[in-house]
């Protein structure tokens, strides 16, 4: 009965961070659709959504009531099975990342009891991650092959071969990360980024190449040839009508949360500021969590607003465009760097 | 091949540069353009609240004018319907009764007077060609509608009210 004796304060703990941290980017992803809209909006001298509440800060919630009273269409010849559960893979593994990704440093009460702000800390944080977003894939495969609609299967297998073309580049530039730091657990390579020593200073062409990757990876523009859904149709969830479609939105949204929030903390040094040791020193521990935690928000927002003044400047890749770029630029852009580090490691810093 | 006119530019089909290739320096010089529409003035106005003043010459919807005794000016000469470009016009005369001398100004007048809404074109022509000054274009923009047969506007809703306000009736 051993085995059964788990610590319920533990328990309860994480319970509450998972709820937190859940809540938490569900409602950034909501307000991400509405910042997108007005981000949108003043970079084209236009007011955006201003009609539901001040500034329009209720659309969001307008716009889910929408989806939530639209007629849920099922396509008579699909797969019912399947194409209920794209959506919801789509869903689940936009919310699981977030689970070892650090948000705080861990806070100690005055009793002596620390509270980790990580929902997880397994030592293969990094490769978790890649393993979620990968079957993020099937989200999306099984969405468009479900359909039974050839225009969505042509916009998934295309979505699925862009993100894992991709995803190889992605992986090597974050090699060349994992030897600078020995470690792949997130915790830490965010230790490791103490004060100002962020990684981006130690590895800029591979946060850039990190960065390419991940417009590719969330499908976004300029890289957003899936979707087409400024001019073509919806793409792979062409046939999904109410909150099916919403789930694969919305998933996206909360994916682009999640690359930022996993770019601040690979590259930006995660909750870590410049002088944080005097700022430590002078105010209470509580306050200095929380000063960290919304540090982390802060450079998390900052990409999230990056990624829409992307999205709005760049006009989309070309099919032939994209893959050239994926496998002939970046993937042995990766690999040089891979190599300069790994030569730098064992003849300079040696 | 000799150019029809001077504006034709050579499109330049050289290969990319290593530095367009990397496309960086492009997506830098986009970004500042985006970046800077953040501070220009907004080119829309919140509509319903706020409207953007119409020009002196504006043309909008009809109205039909009275005279100085609240009586309807048009004698149904057709000389509108013959002006209008558009053929939106439709009009039937009658001859005014005994004891009505305090609606109509003249002999005659326009017993039914049409003007279809979708068919107009709000040139103004029908107000330069009226000869007893009868007809105005207003600056009222012409409201959106569900039906067809709510276009076409009937001389009731079209004349003004009657300032004089002395009979019940009309």
């Amino acid at each position: 009965m051993l085995l059964l004796q788990f610590d319920t304060a533990f328990l309860i703990e994480k319970v509450i961070l998972i709820t937190i941290i859940l809540m938490g980017s569900l409602g950034i992803a909501m307000y991400a659709t509405w910042a997108e809209r007005k981000v949108a909006a003043i970079m084209q001298d236009r007011r955006g959504p201003n009609r539901a509440g001040p500034f329009g800060i209720l659309q969001p919630v307008a716009d889910g009531l929408k989806l939530f009273f639209k007629e849920e269409i099922i396509p008579d010849r699909s797969t019912r099975f399947l194409f209920i559960l794209g959506p919801c893979i789509a869903m689940l593994t936009a919310c699981m990342t977030s689970v070892v990704i650090p948000w705080g440093p861990d806070y100690v009460t005055s009793s002596g009891h620390v509270v980790s702000l990580q929902v997880a800390d397994i030592n293969i944080g990094i490769l978790f991650i890649f393993g979620i977003v990968s079957l993020g894939v099937y989200g999306m495969m099984i969405g468009g092959w479900a359909s039974n609609n050839k225009f969505s299967l042509l916009s998934s297998i295309r979505a699925a071969s862009q993100a894992i073309s991709y995803e190889l580049a992605m992986g090597i530039s974050i090699i060349a990360l994992v030897m600078l730091t020995g470690s792949l657990s997130m915790r830490d390579i965010v230790a490791q980024q103490h004060g100002m020593n962020w990684f981006v200073i130690k590895q800029p062409l591979g946060f850039l190449i990190f960065l390419v990757c991940a417009f590719a990876e969330l499908n976004r523009a300029p890289f957003d040839l899936a979707e087409c859904e400024s001019e073509l149709n919806m793409g792979f969830h062409q046939e999904y009508s109410s909150m099916k479609l919403g789930f694969y939105l919305f998933s996206e949204y909360i994916n682009m949360f999640i690359s930022s929030a996993v770019m601040a903390t690979l590259y930006f040094g995660g909750y870590n500021f410049p002088f944080m040791d005097q700022v430590a020193a002078g105010v209470n521990p509580l306050l200095f969590t929380a000063i960290c935690v919304l540090v982390l928000l802060t450079k998390v927002i900052c990409f999230i607003l990056f990624f829409m003044f992307i999205r709005w400047t760049l006009p989309r890749f070309r099919y032939d465009q994209l893959m050239n770029l994926g496998w002939k630029s970046l993937i042995p852009l990766a690999l040089v760097n891979m190599l300069i580090t790994g030569a730098v490691i064992l003849w300079v810093i040696k | 091949m000799q150019n029809l006119t001077n504006r034709a530019t050579k499109v330049n089909r050289n290969p990319m540069t290593f530095g367009e290739r990397i496309y960086l320096p492009a997506i830098a010089k986009g970004l500042t353009i985006t970046l800077s529409h953040i501070f220009k003035k907004k080119a829309t106005v919140n509509y319903p609240e706020v409207k953007r003043p119409f020009s002196p010459v504006f043309r909008g919807l009809h109205v039909l004018n009275r005279d100085e005794e609240g009586r309807e000016r048009c004698t149904a000469c057709g000389l509108c319907a013959l002006a209008c470009p558009a053929e939106a016009i439709t009009m039937e005369a009658a001859e005014r009764k005994p004891g009505e001398e305090h609606m109509y100004r003249e002999e005659k007048y326009a017993a039914k007077y049409e003007i279809n809404m979708l068919r107009c074109i709000f040139c103004g022509m029908c107000e330069d060609a009226c000869p007893k000054d009868a007809i105005y274009l207003s600056e009222t923009v012409m409201p959106a509608n569900y039906t067809r047969e709510s276009f076409i506007y009937k001389k009731e809703s079209m004349l003004i009210p009657d300032t004089k306000k002395q009979h019940s009736s009309n």
